[in-house]
């Protein structure tokens, strides 16, 4: 090599690149290709690129602000109400502090959350189903989102079960409010919220098969025939990866 | 024409009781035929099932009732008639086409679908901090304008279902000059697709804060009329007064917030606990009631009208400052290429941003190609940004994998949990109540089923 500074860092040293220090992400799933392109068609030569699928890693204490505040009430004062020591994992991103809990210990966290001074969470904001297929052994993602109106204060829970076993303890009984939103997750992502009072389907009819906003479950849609073109439904055009 | 005649409005036995059909105006039916049953099976309840065509039920929406003489002993709702799978469309398209779904959803207030959604866009492209001045602006002046025009439906509409036509007549003539207003900003009477990640789509056109101060200036001549109809009008106050109570306590429980919260006194309102868009720097009050009431909520509506009033004026103050300001983010890599023009045909691509691309700058022309086709990425995370929406908290919960489409975006509409309180709402009270008890919800069938 030269004795010469590179005019230009090289790539992988920008600061871009740089790869995450351990722990920082959580890697779920591989992207490939980069234009969408599939098979022989592809001429982009980007079909064999592959990359992670990163989401934000857990935080390190300290926090910041008041997630500390938080984060060291909840853990003692469930300890207290009988759960065995285990700290829930913390991600804060974009200012945003979310607390993965283990599913079974969700009704107690819930109610440790709504009935502690220091957390006075009263308002649960309903639950939000996601579906990760790539997140093997915890595909299914329920995410609940609470407000202190004490407190002024944001956190999000978040929860996960298998597809195998799709089964997550119902909190209607701390947060009424869930009642529906517990219904739409189950007709959409087929979560069974154990102990709610009457899980039925509510925004898709009774006899509906599957649940539709899963990812393994189609779109659908029909070509339309416009001037002599033909356009196909949305999940078959071209998708940039 | 005579029930006998009717084909829908026959009745039919089955295994769990008479069946009759009521399509309008023939209750004497029932009466006739529970009247001619033996008097066992008389006694015992009535299930009503009430829509989901209905003009008293605030569009597609199922009221079962089981009721015993008038007084209902169970209300359910069925929603549903109105899924559209917005949500699952919206991960089919690009970040910025989502906008053009999700603002389908409450048809009433599709700035704030279009707000909570972007937000959360903002927040995980890491862009909060540079919006530019002026789309904020236009943000707060076009939701305010909304909340007006929702809360006038509200009120028009729930005058409409309990009888009194003047107030729906005067409120939709009042909705009309503010869709105007849309039309004239955006281009679009609803479903405007206005607010994009990264600031608004165009700059206001000519003209337009001159319309919107003479606006506000009819609607402080108005609005007076709608105090002056209902505040204190005997037959009004008792439909409403102590109808569909629900205090504090049934509000967070059962996640009520909007005017139904704030009809209990409690000043829970997002634009001042947890405020976005610059709402801080806006004079306003929060508007409250103290009987937990329909009555409380019409007035909480009706004072939230005049605040957004003072609202839009400061903001249009504002505008006339920043005349010319951008109203898309510097970035890019974000901001949306094309620009739009009036033509002699009517509104589209401007024939400046034309001419640049296809003539002038190869580097542009591939800019807009990428950024129109493929969209940007967004950071791989979720991000929940609650707005204060005119029936209250408002949330788009945006998860991104890294893509150029968003991998799941779930609303959180005020509609759809405010609609739980039907049943503790109206249960032990009157048939004719339950319709005021819904009317004061305000839910917006769009928003519940999406």
């Amino acid at each position: 090599m030269s004795d010469k500074t590179p005019e230009q860092p090289a790539v992988e040293q920008s600061p871009e690149n740089v790869p995450a220090p351990v722990g920082e992400v959580r890697q779920v799933g591989v992207r490939q290709g980069m234009f969408g392109g599939r098979g022989t068609g592809d001429t982009s030569g980007y079909g064999g690129l592959t990359q992670a699928i990163t989401y934000p890693g857990e935080a390190q204490r300290p926090y910041g602000g008041w997630f500390d505040e938080v984060a060291d009430a909840l853990e003692q004062s469930a300890t207290e109400a009988g759960l065995e020591a285990s700290t829930p994992r913390v991600v804060i991103h974009r200012g945003e502090i979310t607390f993965h809990v283990r599913r079974e210990d969700l009704p107690v966290v819930a109610k440790v959350l709504r009935d502690e001074p220091r957390l006075r969470f009263e308002l649960c904001s309903g639950v939000s189903g996601v579906h990760y297929p790539a997140d093997t052994g915890a595909e299914l993602h329920a995410v609940y989102h609470l407000l202190s109106m004490t407190h002024n204060r944001r956190i999000r829970l978040e929860v996960t079960a298998p597809d195998a076993d799709p089964h997550i303890p119902s909190i209607v009984a701390t947060y009424p409010t869930n009642d529906w939103h517990e219904r739409e997750t189950f007709d959409m992502f087929g979560i069974v919220f154990d102990g709610h009072p009457a899980l039925t389907r509510i925004l898709m009819p009774d006899d509906w098969p599957g649940h539709p906003q899963r990812k393994d479950y189609p779109l659908g849609g029909i070509p339309v025939e416009y001037k002599g073109a033909t356009v196909p439904p949305p999940d078959e055009r071209r998708s940039y990866s | 024409m005579s029930t006998t005649d009717d084909l829908y409005a026959g009745s039919s036995d089955t295994t769990e009781g008479k069946v009759f059909t009521v399509t309008g105006q023939d209750w004497d039916s029932i009466v006739d035929g529970l009247g001619a049953m033996d008097d066992e099976s008389a006694d015992e309840r009535i299930v009503v099932n009430m829509g989901p065509q209905h003009p008293s039920t605030h569009g597609v929406l199922r009221l079962i009732l089981e009721l015993e003489g008038e007084t209902v002993t169970e209300a359910r709702c069925g929603i549903g008639y109105l899924h559209t799978g917005i949500e699952k469309n919206m991960e089919y398209r690009s970040w910025v086409q989502g906008v053009t779904f999700c603002t389908r959803m409450d048809y009433l207030s599709p700035f704030y679908n279009e707000m909570t959604y972007v937000l959360g866009v903002e927040r995980l492209l890491d862009i909060e901090d540079q919006i530019p001045e002026k789309a904020q602006v236009m943000r707060v002046l076009l939701m305010e304008l909304n909340r007006i025009s929702s809360h006038l439906v509200c009120i028009a509409t729930g005058g409409m279902e309990i009888g009194a036509l003047t107030v729906m007549t005067i409120g939709f003539r009042e909705r009309e000059l503010v869709l105007d207003l849309f039309e004239l900003i955006t281009g679009l009477r609803m479903n405007h697709a206005f607010i994009r990640p990264g600031g608004v789509a165009q700059d206001l056109p000519p003209g337009a804060l001159d319309e919107i101060r003479s606006f506000v200036a009819l609607m402080k001549k108005r609005l007076p009329e709608y105090a002056d109809l209902c505040n204190a009008n005997p037959i009004f106050k008792a439909r409403l007064e102590g109808v569909g109570v629900l205090d504090l306590e049934g509000c967070l429980a059962l996640g009520l917030t909007g005017p139904v919260l704030r009809s209990t006194g409690y000043p829970w309102d997002l634009r001042k606990t947890q405020p976005y868009s610059g709402y801080e720097t806006y004079d306003f009050d929060v508007q409250t009631w103290d009987t937990a009431d329909s009555y409380g909520r019409f007035r909480v509506r009706l004072a939230e009208m005049w605040e957004s009033l003072k609202i839009i004026e400061q903001a249009a103050d504002r505008l006339a400052r920043l005349d010319g300001a951008p109203v898309m983010v510097a970035d890019k890599k974000i901001a949306w290429p094309s620009q739009l023009a009036i033509g002699s045909d009517g509104m589209g691509n401007s024939l400046d941003h034309i001419r640049h691309i296809m003539g002038e700058s190869m580097e542009a022309l591939i800019h807009h190609f990428k950024l129109v086709t493929e969209g940007f990425r967004v950071p791989a995370g979720q991000a929940y940004v609650p707005i204060e929406s005119p029936r209250g908290e408002l949330g788009a919960h945006v998860v991104s994998d890294g893509g150029t489409r968003p991998f799941r975006a779930h609303f959180r509409d005020p509609s759809f949990t405010n609609l739980q309180a039907t049943s503790v709402m109206s249960e032990g009270g009157m048939v004719a109540d339950v319709i005021v008890a819904i009317a004061s919800i305000d839910p917006v069938m769009g928003g519940v089923d999406r």
